[in-house]
């Protein structure tokens, strides 16, 4: 397959799972503040801190409101992860390989689109609420029309390793939304207030249903872990880490447990960490300097698939 | 009744004989589109429009940023050849092609058509398509131009002409498959009643026509379709092209030349590629042995190419064709090459590089279209009698100042079709493209695109100024007796 294609189809992925995940992060927060109890301090800046891009913020809009935080994450064409340019980018990178993806897939991708765009375009950003859902619905059916009329053949493996990554940095992220939003007082540590926190963080991963099934009372330690050590929950870090690898290793052929190129070694040794980790351990660390690590590694393994597959120099 | 009010008018209307009365074979269309309202024909269209956009079947607009996609606008009433006239076209467009491959051949190898003095040799070496380096190159089964569309036109007495043949990289006929796709859906019960020929082989003849140019010991040859990249505006038809056919579609940042062969950067290394269908021009396909400055091309694969080690269609050199003053002399390659005579005419054609000629075109200017020989797509013309004193003096000046680069035309009056407006049918001009592959055996796809010029009373259909597209019908034969089912009831 074309090193051009491969970037291009690991892209499309990526940045449909960004759109998608910008929508979860902004949605926990906007459900937050619904059960805030009034007179609570409205806290949106921590938004633009998980995306890592303050000072874009600030530069192009100063002051961190509401209406002008929503808006620089969902409808700024000008910053390059705000929703509406996630999915100009997911678009371009399909029509670049459009002979390669399956129509429906093409056809998907430029409905969820021209759905964003005309959003962008009515601008409303008091209607927002059932926007989010939409976002989420569109891409989760582009995942789903990828699945059932790709051929899982290398391309299809590409992008399965671009969404996935993407979203084992996206569900850190979400995660930290937590961290950041900060409780009236010490003493609510625990509180219903802060239950319902976390337990809105749950639903903006979807997670909630599947988490009281598998351990009932909602506790930080217990959601954190679900998050990022879960096996089986498709949103969870480690999940997404152990089919990373699988289509990583379908890719470049290498046997499970042993690795031939720096991709395999790096996503490997970070999965294998994982599997060995105790939630016990990742609270003595600190969650979010633990969140914060993965990240850095996350990209390091995107740097390395960059420069084993899509980097190709030709020999002179 | 929509048609009720519809004025062929003094032109030649593909559909209607004079108001009122439809040609044989558009008998059942008109009586279908009699049966609506002009709201649900508008919905239709509306609901085709909608569809071509979805599907992405559209074009990029060079200076517009924003959305720089458009959609060619379509119309839903098609038009019609009868099966007798379509038989009558297809061997004529056959017997140009044969006689074109024919001169693209002898002009970069023997020369004989000019060393006989049947066309002049200056006119042929002064062509900007006629390129030096691709002398004496031999192409598989001598064969050149693989892929052509010729644009047809008819005059107000119904008489066909060849205005241009399109020899390079042709493009449209993604809309004619596409178009019929979303007029099947427009029209069913048309297409059951009937005998419309099918559109569809175009993609396994195109195949078929690429892989014939690989030698039969190659087992399993790699096809791919060479683009400019997404920005160029028929991209969505390169990508589509690739998908229907099974080729790679790449961009010149992807091949590179390695070990005497062209190959493409892939995940698992460097992979050897056949056969090129490129969509690029000529000049810009190899940087060392054309235009220095192309960033599209792939250097050296000239080079591989003269070794016969990678197949590329069209042959590189075909523009030759292109040239406006060669296309005056076709009626001559086809008596020297196949000694006969030419069946569809050429436009009659005023060389300006002949003194004679010349006196008449500029005194005329007023009554001709004028061209620059090396364009086209309705660039560097002047259409005379649409155009202001000013247009016709800076005209007159350029003809004095190059007569070689340009010819005259008389300016046709071309047919027209019934197209849909907001406040019901008007007739609009056509042309017509059809497109011929050159395999095995030469093929023309029955219709091919009908573009239609969407400004009332103008004669331009190119897309770049403001035409549109029809669908292209070729009806074999109507059964007199078939009656039309009702459609069912449609939903908003």
């Amino acid at each position: 397959m074309l090193s051009r294609v491969a970037d291009s189809i690991y892209w499309l992925n990526r940045y449909v799972e960004r759109a998608e995940n910008v929508a979860r992060f902004v949605d926990v927060n906007l459900n937050m503040l619904l059960d805030a109890p009034s007179g609570m301090e409205q806290q949106w800046e921590p938004l633009v801190f998980i995306t890592g891009d303050q000072a874009r913020f600030k530069a192009r809009y100063g002051e961190a409101t509401a209406e002008n935080i929503l808006r620089f994450l969902t409808f700024d064409r000008e910053y390059s992860n705000s929703i509406i340019s996630c999915l100009c980018s997911a678009r371009e990178n399909a029509r670049s390989v459009r002979e390669v993806i399956s129509s429906e897939m093409w056809e998907q991708v430029n409905s969820f689109y021209l759905m964003v765009n005309e959003a962008a375009d009515v601008g409303a950003i008091s209607d927002l609420h059932n926007f989010f859902p939409e976002v989420k619905m569109a891409s989760h059916l582009f995942a789903g029309v990828m699945d059932a009329t790709m051929a899982h053949t290398e391309g299809w493996h590409f992008g399965q390793l671009g969404r996935l990554l993407e979203r084992a940095d996206k569900t850190a992220r979400i995660l930290d939304v937590k961290y950041y939003i900060l409780l009236p007082s010490v003493t609510d540590v625990g509180s219903p207030l802060d239950d319902l926190q976390w337990i809105a963080l749950l639903k903006s991963a979807s997670a909630y249903e599947m988490y009281r099934k598998c351990q009932y009372r909602i506790t930080p330690q217990g959601v954190t872990e679900f998050l990022i050590l879960n096996r089986e929950f498709p949103r969870s870090i480690q999940f997404c880490l152990i089919e990373a690898e699988r289509s990583l290793h379908c890719i470049s052929g290498t046997p499970m447990g042993s690795w031939r190129t720096d991709s395999d070694r790096t996503l490997g040794r970070l999965r294998s960490e994982l599997d060995y980790l105790t939630i016990d351990e990742i609270s003595q660390q600190g969650l979010h300097e633990f969140l914060d690590d993965l990240q850095t590694r996350l990209n390091d393994v995107g740097e390395k698939i960059f420069t084993d597959f899509f980097a190709l120099q030709p020999v002179a | 009744m929509l048609f009720d009010a519809y004025d062929p008018g003094d032109f030649f209307d593909e559909l209607f004989m004079a108001p009122g009365q439809p040609r044989s074979e558009a008998e059942l269309l008109v009586q279908r589109v009699n049966a609506l309202t002009l709201d649900d024909l508008q919905q239709r269209q509306q609901t085709a429009q909608n569809a071509l956009f979805k599907l992405g079947v559209t074009f990029n607009v060079y200076s517009d940023n924003q959305g720089t996609e458009r959609i060619l606008p379509f119309d839903v009433i098609p038009r019609i050849v009868p099966g007798h006239e379509w038989e009558w076209l297809e061997k004529g467009l056959k017997q140009r092609i044969y006689a074109l491959n024919c001169f693209i051949h002898d002009v970069y190898n023997d020369q004989k058509i000019l060393n006989d003095g049947v066309i002049p040799r200056h006119v042929v070496e002064s062509a900007p398509g006629f390129l030096k380096p691709c002398m004496g190159l031999k192409p598989p089964n001598n064969i050149w131009c693989h892929i052509t569309g010729t644009d047809l036109v008819r005059d107000k007495d119904g008489k066909w002409y060849v205005l241009e043949d399109n020899m390079r990289c042709p493009s449209g006929v993604s809309y004619v498959l596409e178009n019929r796709r979303v007029m099947k859906n427009t029209f069913p019960h048309l297409f059951a009643a009937m005998d419309i020929a099918a559109v569809d082989d175009y993609a396994s003849q195109l195949l078929e026509t690429l892989l014939n140019l690989v030698p039969d010991t190659l087992i399993s040859p790699r096809v791919a379709v060479l683009t400019p990249g997404a920005y160029n505006s028929a991209y969505f038809e390169h990508s589509f092209l690739a998908q229907q056919i099974g080729a790679e579609l790449v961009e010149g940042r992807d091949l590179v030349v390695a070990d005497g062969y062209l190959k493409m950067r892939t995940t698992k290394g460097l992979e050897r590629v056949d056969v090129v269908y490129r969509r690029i021009d000529d000049d810009f396909i190899d940087p060392k042995a054309f235009r220095p400055d192309s960033l599209l091309g792939v250097p050296g694969l000239m080079e591989v190419y003269r070794a016969g080690r990678v197949a590329i269609a069209n042959a590189l050199g075909t523009g030759v064709a292109d040239d406006k003053l060669v296309y005056a002399y076709v009626p001559q390659m086809i008596r020297y090459y196949l000694d006969e005579e030419q069946m569809i005419p050429n436009v009659p054609t005023y060389l300006c590089e002949d003194s004679t000629q010349q006196a008449h075109v500029l005194s005329h200017l007023d009554q001709l279209v004028v061209k620059a020989t090396n364009a086209s797509g309705g660039y560097g013309m002047l259409v005379g009698p649409h155009a202001t004193e000013e247009q016709r003096a800076e005209f007159s000046d350029r003809i004095l100042a190059n007569p070689r680069g340009y010819i005259a035309q008389p300016t046709l009056c071309l047919s027209r079709v019934p197209t849909l407006f907001d406040d019901g049918l008007a007739g609009c001009h056509v042309d017509l493209r059809p497109y011929i592959l050159y395999g095995q055996d030469i093929y023309v796809n029955p219709g091919g695109l009908t573009r239609v010029a969407l400004k009332r009373g103008s004669l331009v259909v190119n897309s770049s100024q403001g035409g549109g597209s029809k669908d292209t019908w070729v009806v074999k034969s109507v059964d007199p007796n078939a009656q039309l089912p009702h459609d069912q009831q449609q939903g908003q």
